[in-house]
């Protein structure tokens, strides 16, 4: 590794490239986008969480003046279900054409059964409304317990599990040792079920696309994604338009925390714009972003832990059952896959299950499944602690994995840094702090760890220097948080010039080659890969050019605070050549300097993080409030702390939303009942404390410039925290998902139960 | 629907426009004026990213009507820098990384700008109760809260 050092940039926080846009209100997100001659598509949903669709009769609505076409599924390309996976990324097309429009059942309320488009919003969704649907009403189930009892309605007949059919979709484990001879070398043993609601990714800004499709079929999408190549080609894929015809421009993009990493406009409205021969533009409401997207899964997981008196965990088990909504896909990988890795258990036996049920296709979400698996074990961890008498702290350092650990997922650690998380919290101020008196109120303390596989992957960039010598960068991944500041200081700290003077933007699809989806953590380690590495190239034509200019060898030129050189007075007694200078000689010298890489990036080891919260608990109004909060992580090297530190604050924020408050609530007719902000509730700003971040930073060795992934790894470990916290608070555990007021109160009431049994 | 004419002030500009009788003050400001820096997160008031001034108090846009605004001064973010001269909060929250996706952040300025117009010496707690009616996902509000209190502080120096 050839860490730059003393570093100008890199570790600076410098003013985002897209800052200026983005505080004045110019920035463009794709609700914000129209076009000349621009109609309006609307969505036609169904009412029922599960039907047959016997018929759909659409002429009336196609009778409607203004009204310029309706589509159904019949106009979106069959992935036939009994032909196998189509897989694109991680969905299956077979799902995805069935997940945008219902083809020949409604799975949930809320799932598109058709779709206008008018010369006006209004009349779009008054033609919805004359389109005839014959449903065939059926049994539905909703929750994990209905939809895996023996009698539960199928949702899809072909899927058999155990030789029947089922709703069990998906099984997956992770095996280390024998947990059977574990369990009994085992001092304390502690055997937990838990469960958890869905929440909602809650980006502010919900799904939208403007769409044209000329009548040579050349189609243009500006749309707000997580990955505009994902966008073309499920596009292209659903609708039959080859993927070179298709050019998908990414817009601004406001929040996802991976809810955007899946079409479900695009592909009906480019259908629209082409029966309509007219650009089409659909912004989903937020009760529609609320029914009809997203969230991730409800969970339901039991873990039992296994540790001698000497505080050496000896052997795990954890069941998780993830609900996947409507379509298979739940994160099983994510629970079943991260949640014991923190820590180096010699038997081991992880069991994820996919299990699909009347509601919405769950999204990814920040961690996918990692959150849910961390809650469960680092509960039982918690526990398992007390019945030891050992601080939490040292119970995990105890067990921690590190370098040479094998972890039940697969790969053998190199150097990581959890153990420093763990040391961080402890060393920490907050550790510290008494707790302080809550005034009538209780106060509790909780810690827990989380882990993050991270991600690398496809990314291309191309680096080209303007004529006026300053540098415009081109990355194919969205910027959802801040991913462009991070490119600027790289590659100013390379050229070795003023960070202002690069410019980074996101090329379209037609402009800047294949690079996946911003998710999973991947995005700055793998830019950051491609623009080094062209940067790398210019430097080398840039002491080419000044060679040729000296009249000297290429390798007698050094490149050394953004200009050329002699590596030595031996090499020639020249004046430095600046990028500037070089630009400015480039038409006579050899032409224009640029250049591109297209990687498939590797080397993304997984992060960890510690996290510790105070609580204090209202024991009459049952309400819970974080008082404190600390995130440690292992963040690599942190290119741009304040976006580091933006991502650990946002990811806890988002984890006291889901510990404390967020969940989906429904009806009895199985609808949703909360489809607003208002009643959805997430953290606002009065709910919150300050929230602190300790970053340790230990350079990924397999990047240039040290990238770990950081934006997943902060959800992780929060409910966990939250839940301890509220234990050493009040002295009851909760075993379920939301600790709102009502189920405090509930719980509080509740005879006391043993620590350990 | 006949349109309705409304004459109106927005950023200190005599403005004209038309608009159905049932239009948002936000379909207005998003359509035929297009000023579209004022984001549409629900439709319902509770996320405060289509915060503006209306005779400087601060209004969800998407809950007036636009026929509201007739005789009346609206302020939007597209009104809050001078020129090139940036307002001290948005320089502050470039400065500080107030933000991430940027979705919130015009009905954070917004909002914020007219928390200090009323009160140049917020208590932290002021603040976010203030800023209780505007959601960010991104950031966990930490970023932004301190933006608002040092930008607060140095107008106050001033």
């Amino acid at each position: 590794m050839n860490l730059v050092t003393n570093n100008k940039w890199i570790g600076q926080r410098t003013i985002r490239p897209d800052g200026m846009d983005k505080v004045t209100g110019r920035a463009q997100f794709a609700a914000d986008t129209t076009m000349p001659g621009m109609i309006w598509g609307k969505v036609l949903r169904s009412p029922h969480p599960h039907a047959r669709i016997r018929s759909i009769d659409t002429s009336k609505a196609e009778k409607l003046p203004g009204v310029k076409a309706v589509v159904t599924s019949k106009d979106i390309v069959d992935f036939p279900v009994e032909k196998g996976a189509v897989m694109l990324g991680i969905q299956d097309m077979r799902w995805m054409c069935r997940n945008v429009m219902a083809r020949d059942k409604a799975l949930f309320p809320g799932h598109p059964v058709a779709a206008v488009a008018a010369t006006t919003e209004a009349i779009a969704a008054e033609a919805c409304k004359l389109i005839e649907v014959d449903y065939e009403v059926l049994p539905w189930s909703i929750e994990i317990e209905d939809a895996i009892k023996p009698d539960a309605p199928i949702l899809h007949e072909f899927n058999k599990f155990d030789g029947k059919p089922s709703n069990i979709v998906g099984r997956l484990e992770h095996k280390k040792g024998d947990i059977a001879e574990g369990f009994k070398k085992a001092d304390v043993v502690i055997e937990r079920t838990f469960t958890t609601r869905p929440v909602h990714q809650g980006y502010i800004e919900p799904h939208a696309c403007l769409i044209s499709v000329a009548p040579d079929g050349k189609t243009t999408i500006w749309s707000s994604s997580q990955g505009q190549f994902m966008v073309r080609a499920m596009t292209a894929y659903l609708t039959g338009i080859p993927q070179s015809d298709i050019r998908a421009i990414p817009a601004e993009i406001g929040g996802g925390f991976g809810g955007k990493t899946i079409v479900y406009l695009e592909p009906l409205a480019t259908l629209l714009a082409k029966k309509s021969g007219r650009p089409v533009k659909m912004v989903m409401t937020r009760e529609e972003v609320m029914r009809a997207t997203g969230p991730t899964s409800g969970s339901k997981s039991t873990v039992k832990i296994g540790a001698t008196k000497d505080g050496k965990i000896v052997a795990a088990h954890g069941t998780f059952y993830l609900q996947a909504g409507a379509f298979p896909g739940s994160p099983i990988r994510g629970a079943a896959g991260c949640s014991f890795t923190p820590y180096d258990i010699p038997n081991l036996l992880s069991e994820g299950f996919d299990v699909c049920s009347n509601r919405s296709k769950v999204a990814a979400y920040r961690a996918p499944g990692a959150p849910i698996g961390a809650y469960a074990v680092e509960c039982v961890m918690d526990e398992v602690a007390e019945a030891l008498k050992i601080d939490p702290l040292d119970f995990r350092a105890r067990n921690a994995a590190k370098e040479g650990t094998k972890a039940a997922h697969g790969p053998t650690f190199p150097r990581i840094g959890y153990l420093e998380t763990v040391e961080a919290v402890k060393n920490s101020p907050h550790y510290a702090a008494p707790l302080g008196d809550g005034n009538g109120k209780l106060r509790g303390r909780g810690v827990a760890s989380g882990f993050w596989f991270n991600a690398g992957g496809e990314s291309s960039a191309q680096v080209n220097i303007t004529e006026d010598g300053n540098v415009v960068v081109t990355t194919g991944h969205p910027d959802i948080g801040g991913s462009r500041a991070g490119i600027a200081n790289i590659c100013a700290e390379l050229l070795g010039i003023d960070y202002r003077r690069v410019s980074v933007i996101i090329g379209d699809t037609q402009t800047v080659g294949f690079s996946n989806l911003t998710g999973g953590s991947r995005v700055l380690f793998a830019s950051s890969m491609v623009v080094t590495q062209s940067t790398e190239k210019i430097i080398q034509t840039l002491r080419e050019r000044a060679a040729k200019i000296w009249e000297i060898d290429p390798e007698a030129v050094k490149w050394e605070q953004g200009a050329a050189h002699p590596v030595s007075p031996n090499a020639g007694q020249f004046e430095p050549l600046t990028l500037k200078e070089l630009a400015d000689k480039a038409p006579a010298m050899g032409g224009p300097i640029g250049a591109g890489v297209q990687l498939n990036t590797a080397g993304a080891d997984g992060g960890f993080g510690t996290h510790v919260c105070d609580v204090e608990v209202d024991v009459d109004l049952g309400i819970a409030r974080v008082i404190r909060y600390t995130a440690v992580q292992d963040v690599g090297r942190a290119i741009h702390p304040g976006y580091v530190e933006g991502q650990l604050q946002g990811g806890v924020a988002q984890g006291i939303g889901w510990a404390l408050n967020e969940e989906y609530i429904y009806t009895k007719e199985g609808k949703v009942d909360n489809p607003g902000f208002l009643d959805y509730r997430m953290p606002v700003c009065s709910d919150l404390p300050m929230l602190d971040c300790i970053m340790v930073e230990i350079p990924n060795p397999k990047h240039p410039q040290g990238v770990k992934g950081v934006g997943e790894v902060p959800l992780v470990p929060v409910m966990a925290a939250v839940a301890n916290a509220i234990y050493n608070a009040v002295g009851k555990r909760f075993y379920a998902l939301p600790m709102s007021p009502p189920k405090v109160l509930e719980k509080l009431d509740e005879p006391t139960r043993q620590a350990a049994e | 629907m006949a349109k309705v004419h409304v004459t109106t002030t927005i950023n200190g500009e005599p403005m004209e426009f038309l608009c159905e009788p049932d239009d948002t003050m936000l379909d207005a400001l998003r359509g035929p004026l297009a000023l579209t820096g004022s984001k549409e997160g629900c439709a319902s008031g509770d996320c405060g990213a289509c915060s503006i001034t209306l005779d400087d108090r601060l209004v969800c846009s998407c809950l007036m009507l636009a026929v509201e605004s007739e005789g009346h001064e609206i302020g939007t973010i597209e009104g809050m820098a001078q020129g090139e001269k940036l307002h001290p909060l948005q320089q502050k929250f470039l400065e500080m990384a107030a933000l991430q996706c940027g979705i919130c952040t015009s009905g954070m300025l917004v909002a914020s700008d007219a928390l200090l117009k009323k009160n140049p010496d917020p208590t932290e707690e002021e603040v976010r109760f203030w800023l209780a009616g505007n959601l960010c996902r991104c950031t966990g509000y930490d970023k932004i809260v301190r933006a608002v209190m040092e930008t607060a502080a140095e107008m106050r120096a001033q």
